[in-house]
């Protein structure tokens, strides 16, 4: 097993293995990732760039897609939902 | 900054991966971006757990050389370049010749429900879990068509998901009937029964499909649609695609022409993979969907054409068309079941984005006149899931790419080469 | 159909926001209308348009029309699909000299009761807190603000529809006749024409010059709330009105939505519809200087678009000179959206006679004619 990435989701404590995407950071999380125009809560579709319903705030950056960006050690993620 | 590469290729998936080695071997300058953080592509996406697979790791490792550009997202295209976007500014990247192996993504169709948390698509969940994404425990039921439905299962049980099922769109005796005709692709033969074999187990429902997915804040359980009724399954998960569409937006944008007879369009090519544009081919799953060995040989093809060598593209020719004809086949036995088009009813949305439903839509047969009406496709997604879904549904042609042909910072349309992250941060602050 | 003539007390042609706005003040007094439109409704430069409801101060003649326009644009500011949104437009002065010329226009926004206020750098920044330091203040027109243009004309062509106005939707007009139209499937329509084809003006009033004067627009994610009100420098005019090939001028808006739209180029000369990366460079490093954030945003979309543009400048509103029954509502530059309402109720009034609210005398398109 690879070494492990610590980061924060909505500043909960989360470790993924090194190579893991901020997405999977976040589903260790919740399941709700952002809301929609509507409100509604809304998670990944794709997972390969596409849809955009991933969109995280990392480290104060708005509209990051999640399941593009590997997690980093310290990482702060903010989801939207 | 502006680097020059005399052969450029776009897209480090199979057909990427090929054709670099192959241009690389004549001493070619070869550069390979991809938008993903590791080469590999869909198919042979990095895995965080799990061993590459043996020709994926070769592959991988065949890049000395090769300059390799990960994180690079092509944003516009200008006259013999294309201004890429990293994570830490933007590049022009200039180019000799241009090789397109943007790949493809996965038809996604709407129905009601699909917008729930934890529903996603079949090759979507498969790729989140290689990323590491927690599957393990998880109840997971998958729909859709054709091969990648396997697959998809296969990675999510190695992965520790519980598969309650996969549901295929086609009928029993149509996919009797591919099988049989796989007999003349041992290989594949040979790769569908060990995947078979690893998912004993697992029912493989044809003539199946989910008609709806239920919950409330996430999903809870799907609707299926058999050959013996409707039932009902709770899950934790829901995996549904329905097959591939060819990436072609950078063409489009480059001016290449599309091939536009089906609902999804593809990069036009002829026999050595040179599109309507000089000094530009395109290789594999973007050229129309083929599969894994159409796009490696396509992709060394291509490499080797970019690189100025037709002899060794030449040669390669008696086995892609081999290999294409397996693309047909798929092609043809996979076709969707007219009834997946009328899974949507009125309030489902069909614009993720903008949250516009299928009912607004009514009275417009042209996209951009509906986009400016309602708002369909104006979002981040830039039309890709809903523009594509209406195509598939035979509303109306998705419409043309312009740039950027993904978002990007402004600063990157301004052409600013360095981009501090405090920028970021200050724009999201008033 | 071919050979048979339906009348009309009005034949618009074109669905553009002045189209859309002539046809549904016709059919509001009763008459008979027709629409003409090849394409989407409000599809050309009203859908390109930035939706900016603002009178412009330099042409008296300019700020008559906007003033008088944006006192009909009240009546639909709750209108769900205008998306109406009261943002105020803030004027920025980059110097001490720009912020004096500002005094003078404060007086001439007053004199055409339009109300106006002037700002100190501080005040500035505190209503804009995104703007770059060091600017010397600004003017603040509070009441100006945009709508979605497309969505207005679509709105105005089906009011004039349910008043039993009929839309030739995906006709093209072909010629003009005595006493007419004939559109692209040989079908005659009769009766007075009104020609609001925007851009496309010659290819039926060829005695009329109109250039096209390409823009770009680039607009961004949700941002709420990092731009209150539409941005524009004080030396915008000069970019609007001057005769050079290509300007750009800071003027950044935002949407209900929390989208930023960027703008904005002028281009003479370029008449192909594909985005210029070098114009988009300067616009975007020009709207940097004031807002340095905005680098870090994301685009989504950039596009372009015409706007029709006359020698002088003014719109083309009233009778085609030498022609009987023919009238003209085009040419209204960046300003179609703003005048679209008060240019609509100057041609009916006209059409039927009657003296209109405004002078129409500097709009005659007999001015060319002389």
């Amino acid at each position: 097993m690879s070494a492990m990435v610590r980061l924060t989701v909505n500043g909960q404590a989360v470790e993924v293995p090194a190579g893991a995407s901020v997405a999977a950071a976040v589903a260790h999380a919740t399941q709700r990732f952002r809301r929609s125009v509507h409100d509604a809560p809304r998670a990944p579709l794709c997972g390969m760039g596409v849809c955009f319903e991933c969109r995280v705030s990392v480290d104060g950056v708005v509209h990051v897609r999640a399941c593009l960006t590997p997690a980093g050690e310290g990482m702060q993620v903010i989801t939207d939902a | 900054m502006r680097e020059h590469y005399d052969v450029l290729v776009a897209g480090a998936g199979p057909a990427g991966l090929a054709a670099a080695q192959a241009a690389v071997s004549h001493g070619a300058r070869v550069g390979l971006l991809d938008m993903q953080a590791r080469p590999g592509g869909q198919v042979w996406r990095h895995d965080v757990r799990l061993p590459a697979a043996p020709a994926a790791r070769q592959a991988i490792e065949a890049l000395q050389g090769v300059k390799l550009l990960a994180r690079h997202s092509v944003v516009t295209a200008e006259p013999s370049a294309l201004r890429v976007e990293t994570p830490t500014g933007s590049d022009l990247l200039s180019f000799g010749s241009l090789v397109l192996a943007t790949g493809a993504r996965e038809l996604l169709l709407p129905f009601p429900g699909w917008t729930l948390p934890g529903v996603t698509g079949a090759g979507g969940l498969q790729a989140l879990a290689k990323q590491g994404w927690p599957v393990a425990g998880k109840r997971v039921v998958i729909g859709g068509s054709g091969p990648l439905l396997l697959a998809a299962a296969d990675t999510l049980r190695k992965h520790g998901a519980h598969v309650l099922g996969m549901h295929e769109q086609a009928s029993a005796a149509t996919v009797r009937s591919f099988a049989w005709q796989l007999r003349r692709w041992p290989a594949r033969a040979a790769q569908a029964a060990g995947l078979r074999l690893r998912l004993a187990g697992v029912p493989y429902r044809c003539g199946s499909f989910v008609r709806e997915a239920i919950g409330g804040d996430a999903v809870r359980g799907a609707v299926i649609e058999t050959p013996h009724g409707t039932r009902q399954v709770e899950c934790d998960l829901l995996a549904v695609g329905y097959g591939l569409v060819p990436n072609t937006e950078l063409a489009a944008l480059l001016g290449c022409a599309l091939d536009e007879a089906d609902a999804h369009p593809r990069v036009r090519v002829d026999a050595l993979l040179r599109t309507s544009v000089a000094n530009i081919h395109a290789a594999g799953e973007a050229c129309g969907i083929g599969g894994l060995a159409v796009a490696r040989i396509e992709g060394a093809m291509a490499g080797h054409m970019a690189a100025g060598d037709v002899a060794a593209a030449s040669a390669l020719l008696p086995r892609r068309d081999r290999e294409r004809r397996f693309g047909a086949l798929l092609a043809r036995h996979f076709t969707l079941d007219p009834r997946l088009r009328e899974l949507a009813d009125e309030r489902t949305l069909v614009c993720r984005c903008e949250d516009v439903a299928l009912g607004a839509l009514a009275g417009y047969d042209d996209a951009r006149a509906a986009k400016l009406a309602t708002r369909c496709g104006m979002g981040a997604c830039q039309g890709r899931i809903c523009g594509t879904a209406l195509a598939e549904l035979g509303r109306f042609p998705r419409g043309g790419a312009r740039p950027p042909i993904f978002p990007a910072r402004l600063a990157t349309l301004a052409g600013l080469a360095d981009f501090s992250p405090d920028d970021a941060r200050r724009g999201n602050r008033p | 159909m071919s050979g048979s003539t339906a009348t009309f007390d009005l034949i618009v042609v074109g669905a553009g926001i002045v189209g859309a706005s002539c046809a549904d003040a016709a059919s509001a007094e009763g008459m008979r209308v027709a629409i003409v439109e090849p394409g989407p409704i409000g599809g050309g430069a009203t859908a390109a348009a930035m939706g900016h409801l603002v009178a412009m101060d330099d042409d008296p003649a300019e700020l008559a029309l906007a003033s008088y326009s944006l006192g009909l644009w009240e009546s639909f500011a709750d209108l769900k699909e205008a998306e109406f949104s009261r943002c105020g437009t803030l004027w920025v002065a980059r110097d001490d000299r720009e912020l004096a010329a500002a005094a003078a226009r404060i007086a001439r926004l007053k004199a055409a009761d339009r109300d106006a206020r002037l700002l100190d750098a501080a005040s500035l920044h505190e209503l804009e807190p995104a703007l770059v330091q060091g600017l010397a203040g600004g003017m603040l027109v509070e009441r100006e603000a945009v709508v979605y243009p497309p969505r207005v004309a679509n709105h105005l062509v089906r009011r004039a529809q349910s008043r039993g106005t009929r839309l030739f939707a995906g006709r093209r007009a072909q010629a003009l006749y005595r006493g007419g139209v004939q559109l692209d499937d040989d079908t005659r329509l009769g009766g007075p024409v009104l020609v609001a084809t925007g851009c496309a003006l010659p290819d039926l009033l060829p005695m009329l010059p109109m250039r096209a004067r390409k823009g770009h627009l680039v607009i961004t994610d949700r941002y709420p709330g990092l731009i209150r009100h539409q941005l524009l420098e004080l030396g915008y005019a000069d970019s609007a009105h001057g005769d050079a090939d290509s300007s750009v001028a800071f003027n950044v808006q935002p949407r209900p939505t929390g989208q930023i739209l960027i703008g904005s180029s002028r281009e003479f000369q370029a008449n192909d519809a594909s985005v210029s990366p070098s114009m988009v460079q300067r616009m975007l490093e020009r709207s940097f200087a004031f807002v340095p954030r905005l680098r870090g945003l994301q685009a989504l979309r950039v596009w372009t678009g015409f706007r029709p543009t006359t020698p002088d400048g003014r719109p083309y509103l009233g009778a085609v000179p030498g022609a009987v029954d023919q009238w003209v509502a085009a040419g209204h530059e960046g300003l179609g959206v703003t005048t679209a309402l008060g240019s609509a109720k100057l041609m009916i009034d006209l059409i039927q006679g009657r003296r209109p609210a405004i002078d129409p005398a500097p709009y005659s398109p007999w001015r060319m004619a002389a």
